[in-house]
């Protein structure tokens, strides 16, 4: 499968999710299912099935304490060691993994291979490449300031942190248009970041060649899902208006559990909360599942005291191995040629009793 | 044997992957000089390891038993069942590849299946036709495939072109670690009788004779005269090793290929000077024939043949009722010790919390396991000034320093050989930052992959790391690679004689019993090497 078939995949994956919400609400009218079933379930499917795949995870236990040490252990006192990257207790351990969920430590570390030729020989350099970082980091962030933000919907009064997160958010209108609500309505910095980044990691996939070679569908549908989702939402705040109170009293419906499918709201509300539904109900089938997975990681959420304490192994069992004297019996007349301390002489019972065998 | 393509040849390299092709039905090719050979009937039935018989990769018939796909089928699901990070290492890869360009094996072939994830994938790809609903119902389209006897191949291919560095898992956002996915696909085609000879062999001898090479009790005690007659030949010193010695303070265990071979015998050279210059001040320790060798061929085979061959080394240490054990200068070796040593045969209540009998120091690293790697107990000793050093006389020596891969990014032991070597030698110089430390590039021929016949890879995956010591070479003279690995040891001399034959390769003790001062030895004119020491040329 080259990487044409795989996007084609991806995109036919995506017509049903455009379609169906299209459909259903727009012809066939089932507000109700798809503004408050489809919700419950996915989001029934999203839980249980995050939960599950965590409790089978669990399950296997870890035989090994394997971490992959980055940087100096702990040793003598006048050895500086590096108590986050080698982690020397749990405290180091936390530390590790709050740097590695919250800024992506490991993939800072990323670099791009530069291989040259020259007349003397192969010449190999290792370059500055923050991007994929950088576009994680923003697209991370940017979906969970969005998700935040989402609550000015799901929740009456407004939370300050919403209306907060908004003001930070949307500080390019107060620059740009200093009269609120003249014009169109203030560009949020996290909507243009999510789409430029999720933008920027698809192309890299297409363009960088190491990176196209291992892609696969599943790795183009969520991103264009994501894609149409950031755009519905997008197109449904600054081109194509929706009843945004009907919609509140919906989203309030379905947060205090007496859910309500109000009449009027515009078809493309559904679109967007159909490509959600969809890409949580996806979630602990997919490689989404990273955002888990990471707290669980041996080579990150162990400590580096192999050495102090014992690791034990619930499943350690017993092994047969080459003995001492076992080893003694096959060689003992040359380790006493030799001069070798032997365990039993040559006419020792044992020893005799070894030959015969 | 295949012929080694010349180095303007090998280094024409091109890492873009075919743009239309995509990677799941291009089987592999065993390419002479890429392969090594298959293990030996009697090798793997001396371990009763399964389905022994000879045969040969580049043979369509691999004489596979009748139910192999039963077989992989009941290993993969025991194994997704006892180890949580194959399971998650299946599941979780985003394929954003961070990883690829980071393996050695890839900067040199260009193969694109040397990329991490793509070798990952070839195992993710079978676990998801057999293990995941997506991947039952969905096939191709979600990443799945069945595993076929060319899959299988291809699986045995790619795992024995990964020298289970790390270096991919420092660079993984979610810490994924190809090592531990060959780990368990080694174990996977062993249980076909799927493996090489050069690691087979090995873990035959070293399960009967105590080391890999199959050095014999009398033949290794040969190989230490010979080093007690070299060594008094340079010093005048006459050292007085011992063997097998019941009632020793500490067991001393090194990996047996600085018994056997150049240049790692000038650092078993070192460790037996070092130890009698410590006698006077007290120290008591026995070498083992029968616990002769500190590397762990099992480890590239399975868990429980690693561990097989482990549990001489705490058997012997009680047999001989030692307090605690030194390890010598290996890479693997360190890495077992250090992560698996105690807890596949541990507790080790037997022994004492390791306490230095020259300076009291206690290692508190290792009260655990109870054994110190000699690099700790010479940087306590340096710090503590217990070694007259003369670092002048390594002064025909710009050295450079390669973290071995295993004791970086399984251990995190960085700055204990540089504070050793800063004090044996005045010239000094550090390779580029990514390539060193816990970025340090493997030799290329790690895990086993130290054969003949596969010297084309050989060369290919040692190019990261040669071409940084070029670099320094030509940027500081470095003219010497210190290491504190036998693997290394061994490979180097071959992987840096092709690309940059300027530079030599030591072991750090030979550096320090070159330096180190004894009371009443003779006015020394070469080093261990027999090579003039500075100043001395015209003594010759």
């Amino acid at each position: 499968m080259n990487f044409i078939l795989g996007m084609v995949i991806a995109a036919i994956g995506m017509g049903p999710v455009v379609m169906i919400p299209l459909v259903g609400v727009g012809v066939l009218k089932l507000n109700f299912f798809f503004g408050v079933i489809v919700p419950y379930a996915a989001l029934a499917i999203f839980v249980i099935g995050i939960i599950y795949r965590v409790m089978n995870w669990s399950r296997s236990p870890v035989p090994y304490r394997i971490p992959t040490t980055a940087g100096q252990e702990w040793s003598f006192p006048w050895i500086k060691s590096n108590p986050i990257d080698n982690p020397k207790n749990t405290c180091g351990v936390v530390a590790r993994m709050i740097f590695e969920v919250l800024t992506f430590r490991s993939l800072f570390r990323h670099t791009k291979l530069e291989y040259r030729n020259t007349e003397t020989g192969p010449k190999i350099d290792y370059e500055w490449e923050k991007w994929l970082w950088l576009a994680a980091l923003a697209f991370h962030y940017s979906f969970l300031v969005i998700f935040l933000r989402h609550f000015r919907f799901f929740m009456e009064p407004v939370p300050g942190f919403v209306h907060l997160l908004e003001k930070l958010d949307g500080f390019m209108q107060l620059g740009l248009l200093p009269i609120n609500g003249l014009g169109t309505p203030g560009v949020y910095l996290t909507d243009m970041l999510l789409m430029l980044a999720v933008t920027y990691l698809l192309l890299r996939r297409i363009y960088i060649p190491q990176v196209r070679y291992i892609s696969l569908p599943a790795d183009y549908f969520p991103l264009f899902l994501i894609l149409t989702l950031g755009t519905t939402g997008i197109l449904m705040r600054y081109l194509i208006r929706v009843d945004i109170t009907a919609v509140k009293e919906l989203a309030i419906g379905l947060f205090t559990l007496h859910p309500v499918a109000p009449e009027g709201i515009g078809v493309i509300f559904y679109v967007h909360l159909f490509c959600l539904c969809v890409l949580i109900a996806y979630f602990p089938f997919s490689k989404l599942m990273h955002m888990a997975g990471i707290f669980l990681s041996p080579t990150r959420n162990l400590a580096n005291t192999s050495r102090m304490v014992r690791h034990v192994n619930p499943w350690n069992y017993p092994v047969k191995f080459h003995t001492y004297e076992a080893y003694e019996n096959e060689f003992r007349e040359h380790m006493i040629e030799a001069g070798l301390p032997v365990e039993k002489g040559l006419d020792s019972e044992p020893a005799k009793k070894a030959e015969e065998e | 044997m295949a012929d080694t393509p010349k180095p303007e040849e090998l280094s024409k390299i091109d890492h873009a992957p075919p743009l239309m092709e995509g990677w799941m039905d291009v089987p592999a090719e065993i390419r002479p000089g890429i392969y090594c050979y298959g293990g030996k009937a009697k090798n793997v039935a001396a371990v009763g390891m399964p389905n022994p018989r000879d045969w040969n990769p580049a043979d369509d018939d691999w004489k596979l038993p009748e139910n192999w796909e039963q077989i992989i089928d009941e290993g993969m699901r025991d194994r997704l069942d006892k180890y949580r990070s194959f399971k998650l290492f299946m599941d979780i890869c985003v394929r954003c590849g961070a990883c690829a360009d980071k393996c050695h094996f890839f900067i040199g072939s260009g193969d694109p299946k040397n990329m991490p994830v793509m070798r990952a994938e070839l195992l993710r790809s079978v676990y998801r036709k057999k293990f995941t609903a997506a991947g039952k119902i969905l096939g191709k389209i979600a990443g799945a495939r069945k595993l076929t006897e060319e899959v299988l191949k291809e699986w045995w291919t790619y795992l024995y072109q990964c020298t289970e560095c790390r270096r991919c898992s420092l660079f993984c956002p979610y810490g994924i670690d190809m090592a531990e996915i060959t780990i368990m696909g080694r174990e996977l085609t062993n249980l076909l009788g799927l493996n090489i000879d050069w690691i087979a062999g090995p873990v035959a001898n070293c399960n009967r004779t105590g080391n890999h090479l199959g050095i014999q009790p009398h033949a290794y005690k040969d190989m230490i005269d010979f080093f007690v007659d070299e060594i008094e030949e340079v010093s005048g010193i006459r050292v007085e090793p011992d063997l097998n010695r019941k009632g020793a303070e500490i067991l001393f265990v090194t990996p047996s290929g600085d018994v056997f071979a150049d240049p790692g015998t000038y650092t078993a050279m070192g460790y037996l000077m070092l130890f009698h210059y410590l006698k006077a001040q007290g120290l008591d320790i026995t070498w083992s024939t029968y616990a002769s060798e500190g590397g762990n061929f099992g480890f590239f085979t399975s868990h429980e043949m690693a561990k097989r061959l482990n549990a001489k080394m705490y058997a012997e240490a009680k047999r001989l009722g030692v307090k605690w054990i030194l390890g010598g200068e290996c890479g693997h070796m360190w890495r077992v010790v250090h992560q698996y040593m105690n807890t596949w045969n541990g507790p080790a209540d037997f022994l004492e919390e390791p306490v230095s009998p020259i300076t009291g120091t206690k290692f508190e690293t290792a009260t655990g396991t109870k054994m110190v790697h000699i690099i700790e107990f010479t940087a306590d000793l340096i710090r503590n000034n217990r070694l007259k050093l003369d670092p002048s006389r390594n002064d025909n020596l710009i050295v450079t320093y390669h973290d071995s891969c295993n004791t970086s990014r399984g251990m995190g032991f960085l700055e204990e050989p540089r504070y050793v070597i800063k004090n044996v030698c005045n010239n000094f110089y550090e390779m580029p930052p990514n390539t060193i430390r816990e970025q340090t590039f493997c030799c290329g021929s790690g895990s086993g992959l130290n054969a003949g016949e596969d010297m084309e890879l050989r060369m290919r995956g040692g190019l990261p790391r040669a071409n940084a010591v070029k670099h320094v070479h030509e940027k500081y003279g470095v003219n010497m690679l210190s290491c504190i690995c036998a693997l290394d040891r061994a490979v180097l001399p071959t992987s840096l004689g092709y690309w940059v034959p300027e530079v030599a390769v030591t072991g750090v003790h030979e550096m320090v019993a070159n330096a180190l001062v004894f009371d009443g030895e003779k006015e020394r004119t070469t080093n261990l090497r027999g090579e003039p020491l500075p100043g001395m040329e015209d003594e010759e």
